[in-house]
């Protein structure tokens, strides 16, 4: 007898505190099954966000760390630095990755930190009982836009993606969704491959997976999933919106010289001579004159 | 020896703060307590600097000069204007001629007058001016051995700007002279 | 080791790195940019790793992942950056997680300015971030002390699992001053690092870095575990230096740099036959509150001087325990106080009695460490 399905050693065997039909725990799990499938279980550290996955740390089977709210690509900086050798990865939702860590998230990616990060979009904030978040989509009802988002008052949905995929530093970033089984099975490929570019030491990999919120949503599971289809998708598109193989063009065009300066015309400044501030009162260095 | 005060204050591009820094180097190396404090701010290049050297043979408190100076270099007259007022009564002031052509106009204090910028260009290197003010203060207050002072000019200039030290020498041995001359 | 001038800023950035910090998470701000800037220079060198962070929240919350995964880790910056700090404090304080954190003041509130300042001790000794629980504080008022307590800072992080900070101002940071890299300095025995995430490789249970504790009675149970140290911080960690208690009429209190110009104070006093002593607190938390106890029965009034408004004077109304009458004396804002403004007051204080005190200077320096903790050695 052959076993067709078996819970992943990649999570630890306990009930998740997740709501029905959500897909928090679909998505750990396929998490899970790649980090035992790459055979790097044993040496990965995950950083956990605030927000409904705020428990992750009690779920995967492997070391974890809890952040603070956003912080969480900082703190997987500061792991990886340290513990080069080891894989390391976020698990963020969209309040945490697109609200109040976009500054780390950016700088996580600028930096090309070799990290995986997992973001996932339900385009709502769930724990805290359904408020908009920067990707809630024009027209959703939430607690804190009761009539519908309106675009005029609060934007339009923000996408991470695409914004963090400009950043030359993202080495690889795709958008997968969990609607359905053959997308699970593509969301489940692309993590795998995030995590792939990470074990190859080629920089920073993100995995954005549009995500259900039946409760908050207020829909039955099923129909949930269809409102990530039918809904999200338009207008987060899903695929592969940057790869090792295809960095942006303005990048190839800087070769740096022996001298650490760039290439001339390039529009990059040189790489010396240039001296970081603080806006909040500078003080240049006296011009030293030496008594040569 | 008595604690020294020394506040050095010119513009930015005089090298006052390495002078700072090398009367504290030279202090340390003679055995004495040191501290240097320098100003900071959002000064731009060329704008004014400061710093503030004490010298004793017994641990210094304060390590901040408050109108007690005991002696002042100034390297241009917007620092004169300034700390002139903070030195004590019989206390140095040594004023670089070159670029002030005022005169110290306070009475108890002594006034040396030190045209650094002329002799550090007649001796073919103007960035050597600091250098000559040096030469006249060790000379004037003997607050630290003139060879100290050399030798951490030679420490900080190391190995590939050694070939400097025969026209610093110069440049210190004129502003000695020129001090004792102002003197005389 | 013979004495070295260096810089202050550059003083923490060697002496961490000889207490064997490997890790440093840091941005740019005055009046500490040289220790960031030394870091970027001196840690590749021995292996460690420097990172210019996006923010001080961002170095704060790197320094959080890092002391999770093992590492000796420090992090610096100045008042306003500190500010942005608490969040990440309060978490690694709440984790358990040992580090450094260097607060080399300036003026506030708000953008404040740039110069030398004592305005965040309520800020490092009440906590600015949320929740039950305290920093071990060093005041250190010269460059070797600064030496000393950044190396002695982490062994104490260790011992407790306990953000400590060091809190200068920029005098201290930007001046220069002889340093001894001591080989003699206290050194603890420290618990292994059981707790570092860094992976099970199999081998063990997954290990969590966490603050978090959603059932109250599990949470209580975890500050009063956290508090516990505290306690223990408080018989063990005091370190004050008094000068000249025995005889004076006043007993000033100063820490940091503001105590060593209530020395040159104390100094100009003592010409004019006044007697003065002299109370500096070397933690700031624990506070050295024994030393308010025993004081001589000469002594009738305090004098606190501070580069604030008076914060650390709350601290000396506690110890006082409404024995003596507090006095203070200050400047802020930036501004940094004069001996002679110290000696007026003094003078004031005195009033008619004029002449208080025994007519000798300062006595002997007793630099004491208060209970069982360890010393840093001798006097300025």
């Amino acid at each position: 007898m052959s076993v067709v399905f078996a819970p992943t050693i990649g999570l630890r065997p306990r009930e998740t505190h997740y709501c029905p039909g959500c897909t928090h725990g679909l998505i750990h799990r396929l998490v899970g099954e790649v980090l035992d499938e790459l055979g790097v279980l044993g040496r990965t550290v995950g950083v956990a966000p605030v927000g409904c996955s705020v428990l992750a740390y009690d779920y995967f089977n492997c070391d974890m760390h809890e952040a603070a709210h956003g912080r969480a690509p900082a703190v997987a900086t500061g792991i990886k630095r340290v513990l080069p050798d080891r894989i390391v990865f976020t698990y963020q939702g969209d309040g945490d990755l697109a609200s109040i860590g976009t500054g780390e998230i950016v700088h996580a990616a600028h930096r090309s930190e070799n990290i995986t990060v997992i973001f996932v979009n339900n385009a709502i904030y769930g724990m805290t009982g359904g408020q908009m978040a920067p990707t809630t989509l024009i027209g959703q009802r939430t607690t804190t836009t009761p009539g519908g988002r309106d675009a005029a008052l609060t934007g339009y949905p923000m996408r991470m993606s695409e914004m963090l995929a400009q950043i030359p530093g993202a080495t690889y970033v795709e958008r997968v969704s969990v609607h359905s089984p053959v997308y699970v099975r593509k969301a489940k490929k692309a993590i795998r491959r995030a995590f792939e570019v990470q074990v190859a030491g080629k920089g920073f990999s993100l995995v954005e997976v549009l995500s259900s919120c039946p409760t908050n949503w207020g829909l039955e599971p099923a129909a949930a999933l269809d409102w990530i289809k039918d809904a999200m998708i338009p207008i987060y598109p899903l695929g592969v919106l940057r790869t090792p193989d295809d960095p942006p063009a303005y990048l190839t065009a800087v070769q740096p010289q022996s001298d650490g300066g760039a290439v001339a015309g390039s529009g990059m400044p040189p790489a010396t001579g240039v001296v970081g501030g603080d806006s909040r009162g500078a003080v240049p260095k006296e011009g030293e004159g030496s008594a040569d | 020896m008595r604690t020294e005060k020394c506040i050095l204050a010119g513009f930015g591009g005089q090298g006052i703060m390495l002078m700072g820094q090398l009367l504290a180097q030279a202090a340390l190396d003679d055995g004495l307590e040191v501290s240097w404090l320098p100003s900071y701010g959002p000064e731009m290049r060329g704008g004014t600097a400061n710093c503030s050297v004490i010298i004793s043979p017994e641990p210094i408190p304060s390590p901040v000069i408050a109108h007690d100076a005991t002696s002042l270099i100034v390297m241009n007259l917007p620092s004169m204007e300034k700390f002139v007022p903070d030195v004590v009564p019989g206390g140095f002031v040594l004023v670089n001629s070159s670029l002030i052509e005022e005169k110290v106009t306070r009475s108890h204090v002594e006034a040396i007058y030190v045209p650094c910028n002329e002799i550090a260009q007649e001796l073919g290197n103007a960035k050597m001016t600091n250098m000559v003010m040096m030469g006249a203060f060790v000379e004037v207050t003997k607050c630290v051995r003139p060879e100290s002072v050399l030798g951490a000019l030679e420490h900080k200039l190391g190995e590939r700007k050694a070939h400097l030290m025969d026209g610093n020498r110069a440049a210190f041995a004129r502003g000695a002279e020129c001090a004792v001359a102002a003197r005389a | 080791m013979p004495r070295t001038l260096m810089k202050g800023n550059e003083v923490i950035g060697a002496a961490a790195i000889r207490a064997g910090c490997r890790a440093f998470f840091g941005y740019p701000i005055t009046p500490q940019t040289e220790l960031p800037e030394y870091m970027a220079a001196q840690l590749p060198k021995v292996g460690g790793v420097f990172v210019q962070a996006e923010s001080e929240i961002a170095a704060i919350n790197m320094v959080y992942g890092a002391s999770g995964s093992g590492a000796r880790v420090m992090t610096s910056s100045s008042s306003p950056g500190i500010a942005l700090k608490q969040e990440g404090i309060s978490y690694i304080a709440g984790a358990e997680l040992p580090c450094v954190i260097v607060n080399v003041m300036r003026g506030g509130p708000g953008l404040g300015g740039i110069q030398p300042s004592q305005s965040d001790y309520f800020q490092a000794t009440r906590g600015g971030g949320n929740g039950d629980y305290r920093l071990l504080v060093y005041a250190p008022a010269s460059l070797q002390e600064l030496a000393d307590l950044v190396q002695i800072a982490f062994d104490k992080a260790d011992y407790y699992r306990n953000p400590v900070m060091v809190l200068a101002d920029g005098m201290l940071g930007q001046m220069m001053e002889p340093v001894e890299f001591r080989d003699d300095l206290p050194r603890m025995e420290l618990p292994a690092k059981d707790f570092a995430a860094t992976g099970t490789m199999g081998e063990r249970a997954p290990r969590v870095i966490n603050s978090l504790y959603l059932k109250p009675e599990e949470l209580e149970e975890h500050i009063h575990r956290l508090f516990a140290k505290y306690e223990a911080m408080k018989v063990n960690e005091p370190l004050v230096e008094t000068v000249g208690l025995e005889g004076a009429e006043i007993v000033v209190v100063a820490y940091g740099t503001t105590a060593r110009i209530v020395r040159s104070a104390m100094a100009t006093l003592a010409e004019e036959g006044i007697h003065i002593g002299l109370i500096r607190p070397i933690t700031l938390f624990p506070y050295p509150m024994g030393v308010f106890e025993t004081l001589p029965d000469s002594v009738r009034q305090l004098l606190v001087v501070e580069m604030s408004m008076g914060q650390m004077i709350d601290d000396v109304r506690i110890a006082n325990e409404g024995r003596l009458p507090i006095s203070f004396v200050g400047r802020t804002g930036g501004m940094v106080p004069t001996p002679a403004l110290v000696a007026e007051r003094v003078r004031e204080l005195l009033g008619a009695t004029a002449v208080g005190g025994a007519t000798e200077g300062s006595g002997a320096t007793a630099y004491q460490g208060v209970g069982t903790g360890s010393t840093t050695g001798g006097a300025r």
